[in-house]
């Protein structure tokens, strides 16, 4: 009883400083930075300004913001228009050979995300596997620019935020009672309404949580964007690694990492709205 | 019925892997007719209403529509409504668009689709709850609802997979009833499927009982009652009493048989012969019983001791342990007149019951 009681606390009180020592103080020091002035020599001074905030409402800021948003909404859309077939997929095959499909999902994220988009370079280089294979099998003469381009961005933004897409798709296509598919035909609904009518509504919940789980994180990386579509394009991670890294202006890096937060955690409480509205009406469909 | 069948199953063969689910089955619906298809679960029931559907797909053999094969038409395409055991209410719609679904995908308009709703809706009594979701509704009305569902489509046939039992005992009993008035008032051919054998005898014009994936008798609930052809339609269908006897001799129309030693006169209606071992099957309301001293030795009449009296009300049921050693169980119909029905434990009677109220098989 009071071992128990006593590795409760230990593993409670554990998370919680790991939290508040990892999680918590450094926002708070961002929080901070982000209402200090800029000072070359010393990272910041300590007066108390808001002139960081009415920089980054510059038109190149908004630019910036507005060309992440696109980006993270294009990758959300065709993560999401893959993944929905997939998932679907995934729920009618033999559970063997589902087994096997989702563990070779998986199995990549074993590797770091930064070596998997090097890795991706070499497949989309100009002399890269891709080009070669399309021009040995005489698709093409000449090898496609790829890389360094938008449609590059994409496929490494795609191919990196996949998997977060498909798993709560599968969760919430694997729920939907078979038995209302079977009472929509009984009705005389062609496949068609069947997918509008019954299953789209019914899996809102997963395509909610997918695409939060796509669109978050989308909006933030900026590795993928800077290795893959060299620095032609400014989104907001690379604003923020820019202004600590090369610029030091911590104070404008720290106010563009608030904003930034601010608007992830309003998408969050669209998403929970949104989705404790899908599950009311879906409770019943998982019963 | 002298008409055409609605609907005809001829050879009608499903297997799911290695097990027969419908042994090349032969069945004749015709118009308007209430039909229950009554066996125990896995006896192949629901899945000869699938296949109707349309839900499962033919192994053999035919299922034909006024005349027309079905093989090929897609269960949207067939003009069937089920009643599914599980509802299968779409949670995310309201009862309306419940209700309306069957009729939005045909493409009414939308006047059509209000006035046919609110009339299937009042049908089933459940005007006022439009607007709710199935899961602000009871387990009742989210039964009405998928009844009005599927009613409000006028399909040739409705097909009902246990509505009912997922019902408490009264609600299901009221809903036999309105199933019925229900079923009056639209004139729509009704094939109920059902392992209860009382919620089919009370509801159907003829009663189909199966048993591993074939029928075993089809007809009115009293000639499934009184007349069962064989041991698994008596046993499965109310409780039976089973004596073993041998036939003794054949008089037209009737036969000598000897019971545990007594010589009783039956009907000889399957026209067994002298000398065959024969089951003799009562009902146990059928069987009479007086007390010791009242018998007579002009007639044949088994011995038994009391060895139960469970009383119900209306009736009192009796379990009878007979001196040849078997167990009968009676029902008598309480009456407070005669003094003398009322038995107690250990009581020594006899027991008979009149001519031609046996089944002998």
């Amino acid at each position: 009883m009071d071992r128990k009681s006593r590795f409760r606390n230990f593993a409670v009180g554990s998370t919680f400083a790991w939290i508040t020592i990892f999680v918590v103080i450094p926002y708070l020091i961002v929080i901070a930075f982000s209402f200090l002035t800029r000072n070359a020599q010393e990272i910041v001074t300590f007066t108390f300004t808001f002139t960081n905030y009415r920089d980054i409402f510059s038109p190149v800021f908004l630019k910036v913001c507005e060309s992440s948003f696109i980006l993270a909404l294009g990758t959300t859309v065709i993560t999401l228009v893959f993944a929905y077939p997939f998932a679907f997929f995934l729920t009618r095959i033999d559970e063997n050979i589902r087994r096997t499909l989702i563990l070779l999902m998986i199995i990549p994220f074993w590797t770091s995300s930064l070596i998997r988009t090097y890795a991706l370079i070499i497949l989309l280089k100009a002399n890269g596997i891709v080009n070669s294979f399309l021009m040995s099998l005489g698709l093409i003469d000449e090898p496609l620019t790829i890389l360094y381009t938008q449609v590059a961005v994409f496929i490494g933004m795609v191919y990196t935020l996949l998997p977060f897409m498909i798993l709560p798709l599968y969760a919430s296509l694997q729920k939907l009672d078979r038995r209302l598919i079977e009472a929509a035909r009984d009705l005389g609904a062609t496949s068609r309404s069947i997918f509008f009518y019954v299953i789209l509504p019914l899996t809102l919940p997963g395509i909610i949580a997918g695409s939060t789980m796509v669109f978050l994180p989308a909006l933030g990386l900026f590795y993928i964007p800077d290795l893959l579509g060299g620095a032609r394009s400014m989104l907001i991670g690379n604003f923020i690694k820019d202004q600590f890294l090369t610029t030091s202006n911590w104070p404008l890096g720290s106010a563009a990492s608030v904003i930034l937060t601010l608007l992830m955690v309003l998408l969050l409480v669209w998403y929970f709205i949104s989705s404790s509205r899908a599950h009311s009406d879906g409770m019943e469909a998982v019963r | 019925m002298g008409r055409d069948p609605i609907v005809r199953l001829r050879r009608v063969t499903k297997r799911f892997d290695d097990v027969l689910a419908v042994d090349s089955l032969d069945l004749d619906i015709y118009q308007g007719e209430f039909l229950t298809l009554l066996g125990p679960s896995g006896c192949g029931k629901t899945t000869v209403l699938r296949l109707i559907a349309g839900l499962e797909s033919l192994d053999g053999g035919e299922i034909t529509m006024n005349g027309t094969s079905l093989d090929g038409t897609p269960p949207n395409k067939r003009n069937v409504n089920t009643v599914f055991q599980s509802y299968a209410l779409f949670p995310h719609m309201t009862v309306f668009d419940n209700i309306a679904f069957g009729l939005k995908m045909k493409q009414f308009d939308k006047q059509q689709i209000d006035e046919q709703v609110r009339e299937a809706l009042s049908i089933v009594k459940l005007v006022g709850m439009e607007m709710r979701k199935p899961h602000q509704l009871s387990g009742g009305q989210q039964q009405r609802v998928a009844m009005a569902r599927a009613i409000v489509n006028k399909p040739l046939v409705l097909l009902l997979d246990e509505p009912l039992s997922a019902l408490d005992y009264r609600l299901r009993q009221e809903m036999e009833i309105e199933l019925k008035h229900i079923h009056r008032k639209l004139g729509i051919t009704f094939i109920f499927v059902t392992h209860d054998q009382e919620e089919a005898i009370s509801m159907s014009d003829r009663i189909a009982v199966m048993n591993e994936g074939r029928i075993e008798q089809i007809g009115t609930p009293t000639q499934i009652y009184e007349e069962p052809e064989n041991m698994f339609v008596a046993k499965f269908v109310g409780e039976i009493n089973v004596f073993d006897g041998r036939i003794l001799e054949i008089h037209n129309g009737s036969a000598a048989v000897d019971i545990y030693g007594q010589r009783f006169k039956v009907q000889n209606r399957k026209n067994h012969s002298a000398g065959e071992s024969v089951k003799v099957l009562l009902r146990p309301e059928d069987i009479m019983v007086y007390k010791l001293e009242e018998a007579d030795p002009q007639y044949p009449y088994l011995t038994g001791t009391i060895e139960d009296v469970i009383y119900k009300g209306k009736t009192v049921d009796l379990i009878i342990s007979l001196d040849a050693g078997e167990t009968v169980f009676v029902t008598q119909f309480f009456n407070e007149d005669q003094e003398n029905v009322i038995y107690r434990h250990g009581h020594k009677i006899i027991i008979d019951w009149p001519y031609g109220w046996e089944v002998v098989l």
